[in-house]
């Protein structure tokens, strides 16, 4: 038995001029979730559309439950199931209508495929909607039935494609809840991912890529140990004490503070009692304190010093994941 | 189950999907049996007055052109289909499915054959009031004439599946349905005969398949002289058949979501 169910050696494709993926390798263990995280136009939909055989690479190889995906593809399409920011259900039939066509085309019996339609329905929370045409689906409702959809057969793999990608946050919230829950335990994961936070939230490994290369791989942890561990950050009350405040941080702090305009930083080892030995060196060297947080890196810090530019628009506006003393 | 015994099943359950959709549209049963109906009675009493055609009334002459015309666009609900399925993203999802690579466009074709024969039954019946009758015909040939109008239906099936798959949505397939194929309808013996017409564009119309297959129902269903426009007809049904399918079905295999 395979201990990785998903290997991708060296895979590459261009589209024209445009090289979408030059050279990506990565593999994903049997069972877990690989998060591909990127920006847009990074080569991730790329790749999930070369794993899930809608594309031939122009080099490189991948293997999905030790299937190649060019030349055993037949054979690999019953084994992977495909979700993702289009929500593909046909808008004209009811819920229940879509799941039993996937069914089908999955070549179940009749009987089969309606009884599994009807327990997705139960499992994904659409049975009240599901006699009605999916075009009067909410956004999420719509999500879901998608996700429903690409679980039909229980395929050993599955691929989701930004699968929270124009959601609202309410939305979005739940569907990251029926992801982890409904995904049936063992089923190895693909998820691609412009969103920090959501790749933090629901992948054991992470593979960052931009401009179709990876930049760097690991745990969600250790890709934040990249660029160092956590910080105190001190706002003051005048910015002419800055001096000050670097001197009296300096003990406790794990190399020396840096200031950026009237905030004080400084890196940290312990968050154990670190507040409140720093109010009493401050004010003991009479600074004033406007606020202090302690502020732990977040995947945004990390695509930032990997790439040099944010991973999504929105990333500015987020508030950094922050303790909050 | 075998391999063509699984395809059957796909493209049936295909089919039944793209039927469904018909009563939950009402627009598209609109176009399916007002639109031509609409076309039977501008032409018989608005522009049938002013056409000469001698020997026939202008109703006789004209519903065996109507009936090739109505047909032939019958497939129009592929190409809007197919470039929606496209767009949706539902292609890439049938694409990753262990089913029959032909099957979603013999699914399409296949229904396409179903609504035009409600497109039949609803023409007669608008013809026959407004006083069309078959003239010296047996009923070998009126039905091998519903056959050779049902075979360009199912010809044209594969072009607009085409169309479908390469336009980016379906107003741009709309727009190349009625930019490229509709003017080539009136440019036939279809609402006028050829003989009408100046020159050069009378060639062009004497070469159309259009000319030919609606002769080729009009010999059928009128007695008028058959020359070799049946057996010409059917060649054309299948050449175009034979030639805008495997086309299609490339296209479909690599076709992506935009």
């Amino acid at each position: 038995m395979d201990e990785d169910a998903i290997v991708v050696d060296g895979l590459k494709k261009s589209y024209g001029a445009v090289q979408a993926l030059c050279g990506v390798s990565f593999s994903a263990r049997t069972g877990t979730v690989l998060g591909l995280l990127g920006p847009n136009g990074a080569g991730k939909t790329t790749a999930v559309r070369i794993l899930s055989t809608l594309l031939q690479p122009d080099g490189g190889t991948a293997r999905v439950v030790g299937l190649d995906v060019v030349k055993q593809a037949p054979a690999l399409r019953a084994k992977i199931g495909l979700a993702g920011q289009y929500a593909a259900v046909d808008e004209n039939l009811t819920g229940f209508e879509n799941l039993e066509m996937v069914g089908r085309l999955y070549h179940l019996s009749k009987g089969e495929a309606k009884e599994r339609a009807n327990e997705l329905l139960v499992r994904f929370d659409l049975v009240d909607a599901a006699k009605r045409p999916a075009k009067t689906y909410s956004g999420g409702m719509r999500r879901r039935l998608d996700l429903a959809a690409a679980l039909v057969f229980r395929p050993p793999v599955l691929y989701l494609d930004e699968p929270t990608t124009g959601l609202d946050p309410v939305s979005r919230l739940s569907m990251w809840e029926t992801i982890e829950a409904r995904t049936a335990a063992g089923t190895t994961v693909l998820l691609t991912t412009q969103y920090l936070d959501e790749a933090d939230r629901l992948a054991d490994r992470i593979v960052v890529i931009d401009h179709g290369n990876v930049i760097a791989e690991g745990t969600s942890d250790e890709l934040k140990d990249q660029v160092g561990g956590e910080r105190l950050d001190v706002r003051l009350e005048d910015e002419a004490d800055r001096e000050r405040a670097i001197s009296a941080l300096a003990e406790i702090a794990d190399g020396r503070p840096t200031a950026e305009g009237d905030i004080v930083h400084a890196p940290i080892r312990r968050r154990s009692g670190v507040i409140a030995q720093a109010v009493r060196r401050l004010d003991d060297a009479g600074v004033g304190i406007d606020d202090i947080v302690i502020r732990r890196p977040t995947l945004d810090d990390v695509f930032i010093a990997l790439t040099g530019h944010a991973a999504e628009e929105e990333a500015a506006a987020e508030t950094p994941e922050e303790v909050r003393a | 189950m075998s391999a063509l015994a699984l395809s059957f099943s796909d493209t049936m359950v295909l089919a039944k999907r793209n039927l469904a959709r018909i009563p939950r549209q009402p627009d598209l049963l609109i176009a399916y049996t007002i639109q031509p109906v609409m076309f039977v009675l501008l032409f018989v009493y608005v522009f049938g007055g002013a056409i000469q055609t001698p020997g026939f009334d202008y109703v006789d002459f004209l519903m065996p052109g109507i009936i090739v015309q109505s047909l032939a666009f019958g497939g129009f609900v592929t190409a809007l289909g197919l470039a929606e399925d496209v767009k949706k993203g539902l292609i890439d999802r049938f694409r990753s499915l262990p089913m029959s690579r032909g099957a979603v466009l013999a699914g399409r074709t296949l229904s396409d054959i179903a609504l035009n024969c409600v497109s039949l039954v609803v023409l007669f019946a608008v013809g026959f009031l407004a006083g069309f009758n078959f003239i010296d015909s047996t009923v070998f040939e009126i039905v091998a004439g519903l056959v050779l109008c049902l075979f360009l239906g199912y010809a044209f099936s594969w072009i607009f599946a085409l169309i479908g798959l390469f336009s980016s949505s379906p107003e741009t397939a709309n727009a190349i349905g009625f930019t490229a194929i509709f003017p080539l309808t009136f440019a036939s013996s279809i609402f006028v005969p050829v003989e009408s017409m100046p020159d050069g564009l009378r060639q062009f119309a004497e070469a159309n398949p259009f000319t030919t297959i609606a002769d080729a129902v009009r010999s059928l269903w009128l007695g008028t002289p058959a020359h070799s426009d049946v057996w010409m007809a059917f060649v054309w049904c299948t050449v175009l058949t034979l030639v805008f399918a495997p086309l299609a079905i490339k296209r479909y295999r690599t076709v992506a979501a935009k």
